[in-house]
């Protein structure tokens, strides 16, 4: 008797594979918030658009997925992770030298062509700057192409505010406006006191034609999007990136749907417009 | 000297004002004058009495709660188009906090004895002016709730 392979069982297909990444730089961002920088062994992944993510394998733990938050000066592929489980835990106390695995990129992007001609808000809370920053960057690289620019940045404290250089750097520039909010101050502080949301009426922008890219703790999210359509920019350009629980991040486990939606594939970018209302259903 | 005119001109594009009756604003401000703070200059104090509100044109305002022999508590900061001060509305008039401009900031101040009195006399105003600053009031509740609910903690995702 002959027997027949399963289709379903057959090996992953190439794109399934991690591909060997080799950790070139770890920098510590905050107390439980790293920066790996990786570098392919073989041959890399293809270029992730802003906003996009990767499956992570920290060998012998785990998987997760983690948006890319950059690029190194030399050409490293940037991944923000926070401590918060086995998986990041053991990521974010990877060494340089390491041996990560990559699949992806994955998902929806924050679509920065679609924004040209368009003022731009960009709203970021926590760690939610890092799979910004991307998408702040090409904005800033291709800045005639945009019209104004603003980014509003909360969290929790300034201790806790992630690329703390590079916003300085932003702020810097009189072609961009940089606003910091934080829940609770310390001494010194000259930012804003207050949740993000609140920055959204002082942004130097015509909401009625603007397009808003937000991403943050979900609660945050909700928030900042009904402040913004509040002002009048439509749901369909305000976008949002969701996290749900992604395991195989092709669409096949389930594990992320949204109700109609893949997280992983359809999102993690989605418009307000298509999700805003299951962002408010609790059993989502 | 800033005229009336102006003053009513720039409380409409203030979140409290906006869309006000012109005959209702043009009154409000006769209320009004235009006031200057230096950075780190004291505005109000907590306990003081809170004859007067304002409407930020420029800049940007701390409230703060003070603490004995220790750094005052920041609690929100108040920028452009945003109002300052509801304590003139209700009893016992006195200011709930410290504020403090956090860099050079300009305003519209606005006499809230006077106010309070003609909102007595005129019923119609007084509940327009008491449904705005509800509104504002209901939007820095919510604010400050969102505050509380520490959404960036560790054991939440982002």
């Amino acid at each position: 008797m002959t027997v027949q392979a399963d289709p379903g069982l057959t090996a992953p297909t190439p794109s399934l594979a991690p591909r060997r990444y080799r950790v070139t730089e770890v920098y510590e961002e905050l107390a439980d918030t790293t920066t790996l920088a990786v570098r392919p062994v073989d041959e890399a992944l293809d270029d992730p658009q802003p906003g996009q993510f990767h499956m992570m394998w920290a060998p012998g733990v785990g998987e997760v997925p983690i948006s890319v938050s950059g690029r190194s000066e030399t050409g490293d592929l940037l991944h923000t992770v926070r401590t918060v489980g086995v998986v990041t835990g053991a990521l974010g106390s990877t060494e340089p030298g390491a041996m990560l695995g990559l699949r992806g990129p994955y998902g929806s992007d924050w679509a920065v062509e679609s924004a040209a001609g368009h003022d731009v808000i960009v709203v970021a809370g926590g760690l939610g700057l890092a799979p910004l920053r991307p998408a702040i960057r090409s904005f800033l690289a291709d800045r005639d192409r945009f019209g104004s620019i603003a980014v509003l940045v909360g969290a929790r404290s300034p201790d806790d505010l992630l690329f703390g250089p590079e916003l300085d750097q932003w702020a810097a520039r009189n072609d961009v406006d940089v606003r910091l909010t934080v829940d609770v101050a310390s001494p010194g502080w000259q930012g804003d006191v207050g949740v993000v949301p609140r920055l959204v009426a002082r942004a130097p922008v015509d909401f009625s034609e603007a397009v808003a890219l937000v991403c943050g703790p979900e609660i945050m999210m909700r928030f900042t999007a009904d402040a913004l359509v509040d002002r009048g920019v439509d749901t369909t350009r305000v976008r949002v990136s969701l996290e749900r629980n992604m395991h195989c991040a092709i669409g096949h486990c389930g594990h992320c749907q949204f109700g109609p939606v893949f997280v992983c594939t359809d999102g993690p970018v989605l418009e307000y417009a298509a999700v805003g209302r299951g962002m408010k259903v609790r059993e989502l | 000297m800033i005229k009336l005119q102006e003053i009513a001109e720039l409380l409409t594009e203030t979140e409290v004002f906006d869309g006000l009756d012109p005959a209702d604003l043009e009154f409000i401000a006769g209320c009004g004058t235009n006031v200057a703070f230096r950075a780190g200059e004291s505005i109000a104090r907590e306990g003081a009495p809170a004859e007067h509100f304002y409407v930020i044109r420029a800049g940007k305002v701390a409230l703060e709660v003070a603490v004995p022999q220790a750094e005052a508590l920041e609690i929100e900061t108040l920028g452009p188009g945003e109002v300052l001060g509801w304590s003139w509305l209700f009893p016992p008039y006195r200011w709930a906090f410290d504020v403090r401009a956090v860099e050079q900031t300009r305003a519209v101040s606005l006499d809230g004895t006077c106010l309070r009195g003609k909102c007595a006399d005129d019923t119609r105003l007084g509940f327009e002016l008491m449904q705005r600053f509800a509104r504002v009031m209901t939007a820095r509740l919510q604010a400050t709730r969102l505050q509380l609910l520490d959404v960036y903690g560790r054991d939440r995702a982002s």
